[in-house]
Parts: C-alpha cells; structure tokens; sequence
C-alpha cells in the first residue's frame, strides 16, 4: 500500500494535487464571487437604510471619502427627490477592547444623530458588544441628540452618555467613533 | 468493526473533543452560543468528510514521502470553499465565526482523520469516519456552547429565556474552560459505567 518515494513521483504527486485543488479553487471563487460583492453592499445599503429618512437616490453613488487619523471616513449622503434629508457617514474607531470598531452614523442636516449602526466590532460578547441594537438599547441614546450640546462622552469622564456596564472602553470607543463623524461633518460644512 | 460502531465511536467513546481532545483551539474560541458550536462544528465536518472521501481515493497514488504536503493541501483546498461559500450564503455566521473558519486547516483533527485513518481505509469506511467524528464534533461543540450561552447570556440559540445578564465569566476565555472540563468529567462518567 505505501508507494516507494522517488524524486519524480513526488514531483510529479505533488504538481498534480496543488493544479487540481488551485483549479477547484478558481471555480468556487468565480462562482461565489458575485454573491460576496452583492451580500457586501446589500449590508451596506440596509446600515445606510436604517440610519437616515427615507432617500430616492442611490447614496453609494455620491460617496466622498475623506482621509481622517490614517484611514477613512466616508459620507453617503441621502437625497429625497433633490433635497438633502440626511448623511450617512461611515466612521470608524482604534480603541475597541477588540481592535477597530465601524459604525455608520446617520446625521440629519440639522446636526442632530438620527441613528446609529454597527458595521463592523470584535467586542467581548456579552460585554462590549451591547453596543449592537440587537444586544441593548446602549445606542439609542444617541438618537435625536445635537452634539453641538450634548457631549459625546462617557459619564465617567465628564460627558452626556450613560456607558454599557462593566465595558467602558467599548462605551468611549463608540462615542470617539460618533465624535469622529460629527467632526467631520461639521468641518465639511464650515467649508 | 462494523461500519455501526466506526459511525457512534465520534459522539462519546473516541469523541474528538471529550475523549481525544483534538481541536481545542475552534472549541474554546467559537462556542460562545450554541449556533456558533453548531456552525463551527457543521462547516469541520463537511471539510472532514471531503478531505476523509479524497484521501482515501488518492491513498494509493501518494507517494508516502510526501503524503503530509498532499494532505494539508487537500484539506486546506476544502476549508477556502467552505469559507468562501459561508462568506456568499451565510453572511451573519460567517462573520461570528471569523478566523476560525480558515482556522480549520490547522485544526488537528482534520490531519488526525486523514493520517490515522483515511489513509489506511477504505473509500466508503472513511467516509463514515469523517461523518461520524464530524457529527461528535459539532455535538460537543453545540453542548459547550448551549452550556455557556444559558450560564453566561440566559438565552438558548438566541432565544433569551432569563431577563439581564447571566454569569458573565461563561462567556469570556475562562469561562470556555470552566465549562470544558465540567463536561469532559461528566463525559468520562458515563464512559466509565457504561463499560
């Protein structure tokens, strides 16, 4: 049963098995890659959905993206007819318990936080990861507030925002991401 | 060994997790919930079986110097379609279990399958093999996690069943432990009266 090694039919054996597993390889990702793209934006367009009023334009078309802290923070801006309803705006956040934390934050042209989804976080669970509206209501408390007057910090350190019990660096990381759109919005509009 | 007992040996008398103890990487790190435990342990077993069916039919043609290679290849030809098929259809579980799905190459007891059995076993008796270990499997990794998930969010696949928090720890690393070894006493209990 065991078959005698030489130095062809090893080369041989082993050219064969990775030709066939790197051809299968190429089949799968050809046939999965359009359903990946579509699950990606469809998430991205259900996030920007929930976050701003209802908008007839396709948000992902308008996009800018802006360089902030090394990497990007992108505005999907929401139009009804001609008229601007809202903003959705991708940020993001390096100082999750987890590593970075995405969120989409919807600001209506008043300023004011309409809502707010997670995208993207790696937050323990059970702890950290109440940030998702499925887990606690921890990021309603958000919505309908102006951070012009109301500060997007944690209780713990001065600030408006009741934190997620026993995951305060999850709690301040959430408000650096929610502070880091509303900065960038507000710099785009004195613009 | 009729093909009855080399199917029921994977849930208790050689369960991979409980008894061998392959695999603890994937088993401690995924089963915070019993669907996690259940989707790690379904997306090993299809791998199991695949790579357990392909090893067993190329068996003969290996030369034995460099069947390792031949075999991590194949095994880790089967997890990049699990992942990318998981990343197509199953969007939501795919992104729970994250790493730990191309993790499963290195999962040893998909080597441990291929090496101590399906290379020396037929096509049919390894297959039955990759289902059963498969199947023992995904069955502890679901109690490991159900455990956890009713200790440590009082919910069960989801549905929660106790209002607040639960015992935090079960959740976390330690936790994983705690419960693993309640379970592998209980495990060898049974075991041990049963012989």
């Amino acid at each position: 049963m065991k078959k005698e090694s030489t130095f062809l039919n090893m080369v041989l054996t082993l050219f064969g098995v990775t030709l066939i597993a790197s051809a299968s390889l190429g089949y799968v990702y050809e046939l999965t890659k359009d359903p990946i793209a579509a699950a990606a934006l469809e998430k991205k367009i259900a996030a920007i959905k929930k976050v701003v009023p209802d908008f007839t334009n396709n948000p992902l078309d308008d996009k800018e993206i802006k360089e902030v802290d090394g990497d990007e923070v992108i505005f999907y801006p929401a139009k009804n007819e001609s008229t601007l309803v809202g903003i959705a705006i991708e940020t993001f956040t390096n100082l999750g318990f987890g590593g970075t934390i995405k969120l989409m934050v919807g600001i209506l042209p008043n300023g004011t936080i309409k809502d707010i989804a997670v995208l993207e976080q790696k937050e323990t669970p059970g702890l950290g990861d109440k940030m998702q509206k499925s887990k606690s209501d921890f990021s309603m408390q958000f919505n309908g507030k102006n951070p012009a007057n109301y500060k997007l910090k944690v209780k713990k350190d001065g600030g408006d925002v009741d934190a997620i019990t026993a995951a305060t660096i999850s709690s301040r990381a959430f408000c650096d991401a929610v502070k880091r759109a509303y900065n960038e919005y507000i710099m785009t509009n004195a613009k | 060994m009729t093909q009855w007992k080399n199917f029921t040996k994977g849930f208790l008398r050689e369960n991979p997790v409980f008894i061998l103890l392959l695999g603890m990487c994937p088993t401690l790190g995924v089963t915070t919930s019993a669907i996690n435990g259940l989707g790690m342990g379904l997306a090993t077993t299809f791998v199991l079986v695949m790579a357990n069916l392909v090893i067993s039919l190329v068996k003969d043609i290996i030369p034995n110097k460099v069947r390792i290679p031949c075999f991590i290849v194949i095994i880790a030809a089967f997890v990049t379609i699990v992942d990318l098929v998981m990343a197509a259809y199953f969007q939501a579980l795919h992104e729970q279990l994250g790493i730990f799905i191309p993790l499963i190459v290195v999962n040893c007891i998909v080597l441990a399958r291929a090496e101590a059995f399906a290379s020396k076993n037929t096509v049919l008796t390894s297959i039955i093999d990759g289902v059963g270990m498969g199947l023992g499997f995904s069955f502890a990794l679901t109690i490991l996690g159900g455990l956890r998930e009713i200790l440590g969010s009082g919910a069960i696949f989801g549905h929660k069943f106790i209002a607040g928090d639960g015992i935090l720890i079960f959740v976390l690393a330690p936790g994983a432990f705690i419960a693993l070894a309640y379970l592998i006493a209980i495990v060898n209990k049974i075991n041990k009266s049963s012989i």
